[in-house]
């Protein structure tokens, strides 16, 4: 079993602050705008279609099954596709972590004898921090997806599963392509046709011209061996069809068993991510096609934290997650802060639970409190992944592996005035002090009443009042 | 049928007004209502803050199990029970308190599925002549799915004017101690629900969770905006002759 190494979560060993992130980006009218209007409009476009799908509930359900019975008889299914893929043409490696995945890929592409490889959009690459490494290794990698582009082009870090530029809008993207865009015209608008037209102009040659691509994958398919990669744009498709090479990263929780699940995940996946019937391209490729396509087909098989999830039993349901971020779009913590707070691969409410399970709840402790528990990205996800159950798991989890001695010893007091009809008396006497602070109290409380009012407190508790009447 | 209040500690403590209707409310529909003094909190809030209790589980079981209903007038603390105390009892490896946290669990309600589930009533009676906006909480929408019930009830409040919260169905951005572990994000809530709340022009902003209120009310309190929070059962206590503050 290993533990997964998901890059930005490098930020020292108490990892990602998120309450001092989400300070910053609360307070950035900017990204709060772009966040509202994006997350809205996709939120919008969802409920509209999951209104028109009648038996929805039944999906859902049907989704779950389907992930439930993958990840328990997982080994079965991935030694299935290996043996599909690879008696169709295709090379199947196996990585445990970041490392090794990284060091496969670089080796496959330095085998081309090639220095440049196009992308096309993937999560799990971004997990495993493939574009730096390469670079280290001399190789560029071009993220060739338009929003991923942008992210590269400005140095920046996606902030959303679906739409990785989700917190820029197109006056900012415009002034990117500027900046850093070869043969940007100078006359560029922020009209999103010629934003797409720049973009369209500056792929073309890469598409044409770069013999390696490396991608991910929605679905791996046990009983063909074949990937399907769901996209908006096309762009993938171009990586995926006219490079010679094609290397393909799939982590181990994305196998379907069969062909014919596609028909539950395909409805499933585009209602919740873009809000769409279906995806407008849908590539699916098994091993080699003679004369058509990659000659050269390589799938990398990472693990890199996910059996350390599988062995949770509460957080295992994590792994089903088909990344459609319909519970970013929802949640009313993510569409405040964008997704860079979260300081890791996978944000939102997802994100707060899959981190700390690949990497240790002990590197990520603050991740499972970042929500409300309000339940919003539960109702909406479409493999019915019970994520404030994992959160609240994962918070016990935390509080077990990083012991804070103030916060024990408050919830141990609270505890011990709750446990006995004397002392729970006893201890209501004493709210009548709120009364001096409840315009500004000391910290940790200042935290409350920097925004807020306390209660004025009450004459007498409930219980005095019955007692009272009572003897009456 | 035996009827036992649990007041949560929070309105035990901090607003007994919210208590106080709850009762009037059911002895008004002809229930005898019993407040066993043992009670105190559900542990919602150390479960949700990381710290399992089963201590506080086997005082709510030992409490109440004797009862043939228990009434909570909040969707939270009601969601807590029905969804928290199996999980915090077998994270402990105790199966025999598990086996009857479910069974005490199952006649636990949260106060409009009491009213409409088990007295099956809608009109309560009640009569409260003032403009009033209501926010489903999110632990008894999406926890318990209370659907509609509350509605329901205030719609047959006699002289009141109810308006719709617009974006009723988002968080307030309370969270419990998310409120302080996380004031930023919770304070951005927070002023989009007021902004919300203010907008419907309402006098009163009722929910069924005092935790809630609280929060939304501390903040209207603190911007000075003329608006008053009320928990449910105190619109529902109300009438002609002895209506809520």
């Amino acid at each position: 079993m290993s533990s997964g190494e998901l890059i930005w979560t490098d930020e020292g060993p108490a990892g990602p602050n998120f309450p001092k992130n989400a300070e910053s980006a609360v307070a950035d009218s900017q990204l709060r705008r772009n966040l509202r209007k994006a997350t809205g409009v996709i939120r919008e476009r969802r409920a509209g279609l999951v209104a028109e799908t009648p038996d929805w509930q039944e999906l859902r359900k049907a989704g779950a099954a389907i992930k439930d019975e993958t990840l328990r008889h997982l080994d079965t299914y991935l030694e299935r596709f290996e043996r599909n893929a690879t008696q169709r043409g295709a090379r199947v490696h196996w990585a445990r972590d970041a490392t090794e995945a990284n060091k496969i890929i670089g080796d496959l592409i330095n085998a081309t004898g090639q220095t440049e490889v196009i992308k096309v959009k993937s999560m799990v690459t971004q997990e495993i921090g493939l574009v730096n490494a390469l670079k280290r290794g001399g190789i560029t990698a071009h993220e060739t997806d338009f929003a991923e582009l942008i992210v590269q082009l400005s140095h920046d870090r996606p902030s959303h599963i679906v739409v990785p530029a989700i917190h820029k809008n197109r006056a900012e993207i415009r002034r990117i392509f500027l900046d850093h865009l070869p043969d940007a015209p100078r006359d560029l608008t922020d009209d999103p046709h010629a934003l797409a037209e720049a973009a369209r102009l500056y792929l073309r040659k890469l598409f044409l011209e770069t013999e390696v691509a490396v991608s991910g994958a929605n679905f791996a398919i046990a009983d063909t061996g074949g990937l399907l990669v769901a996209e908006s744009e096309g762009n993938g498709r171009m990586c995926l069809t006219l490079p010679k090479t094609l290397i393909s990263v799939v982590g181990i929780e994305k196998l379907l068993p069969t062909f014919k699940d596609l028909e539950v995940f395909l409805q499933l996946l585009p209602r919740s991510a873009t809000g769409e019937r279906m995806n407008p391209y849908n590539s699916i490729w098994t091993g080699v096609s003679e004369n058509d396509g990659p000659q050269s087909v390589h799938i990398v098989l990472l693990d890199n934290g996910r059996t350390k999830a599988l062995a949770d039993h509460t957080g295992r349901q994590a792994l089903r997650c088909i990344r459609c971020a319909a519970c970013l779009n929802v949640c009313p913590v993510y569409t405040r802060t964008g997704g860079h707070a979260y300081g890791a691969t996978y944000p939102g409410p997802i994100g707060a639970i899959l981190t700390p399970l690949m990497v240790g709840v002990e590197h990520a402790p603050q991740l499972p409190f970042a929500s409300s528990l309000c339940g919003a990205c539960y109702e909406v996800c479409p493999v019915e992944i019970d994520i404030p159950t994992v959160l609240v798991k994962l918070r016990h989890d935390a509080v077990e592996a990083d012991r804070h001695k103030a916060q024990d010893a408050t919830f141990a007091a609270a505890a011990t005035a709750m446990g006995g009809r004397r002392r729970w008396s006893a201890a209501l006497k004493t709210t009548k002090l709120m009364r001096f602070v409840r315009h500004g109290a000391p910290p940790p409380l200042s935290r409350w009443t920097g925004t807020r009012d306390l209660p004025d407190p009450p004459a007498e508790p409930f219980r005095e009042w019955w007692s009272k009447r009572r003897n009456t | 049928m035996r009827v036992a209040l649990f007041a949560t500690c929070l309105v035990d403590a901090l607003f007994p007004d919210a208590g106080k209707a709850t009762v009037q409310l059911l002895e008004r529909l002809g229930q005898t209502v019993e407040f066993p003094r043992e009670q105190t909190c559900c542990g919602q809030m150390h479960a949700n803050s990381g710290y399992f209790e089963p201590k506080l589980v086997r005082r709510y079981v030992d409490t109440f199990s004797e009862y043939d209903a228990i009434v909570v007038p909040s969707g939270s603390c009601a969601g807590a029970i029905r969804h928290q105390h199996v999980m915090i009892a077998r994270d402990a490896q105790d199966e025999t308190l598990a086996t009857r946290a479910q069974a005490t669990a199952d006649k636990t309600y949260e106060l409009s599925q009491f009213l409409i589930d088990v007295l099956h009533t809608d009109d309560v009676g009640a009569y409260f002549p003032h403009r009033v906006t209501y926010h489903p909480t999110c632990h008894s929408v999406r926890m318990l799915k209370v659907g509609d019930r509350p509605l329901r009830l205030l719609n047959n409040v006699r002289g009141i004017e109810l308006v719709t919260l617009p974006g009723r169905d988002e968080c307030c951005g309370f969270g419990g101690t998310f409120s302080i572990k996380n004031p930023d994000v919770s304070a951005a809530m927070l002023a989009d629900k007021m902004e919300a709340v203010i907008q419907t022009g309402a006098e009163v902003l009722c929910a069924g969770d005092r935790s809630c209120l609280m929060h939304i009310g501390g903040g209207l309190e603190r911007i000075r905006a003329g608006v008053r929070t009320l928990h449910l059962a105190e619109i529902l206590a109300s009438t002609d002759g002895e209506a809520a503050a």
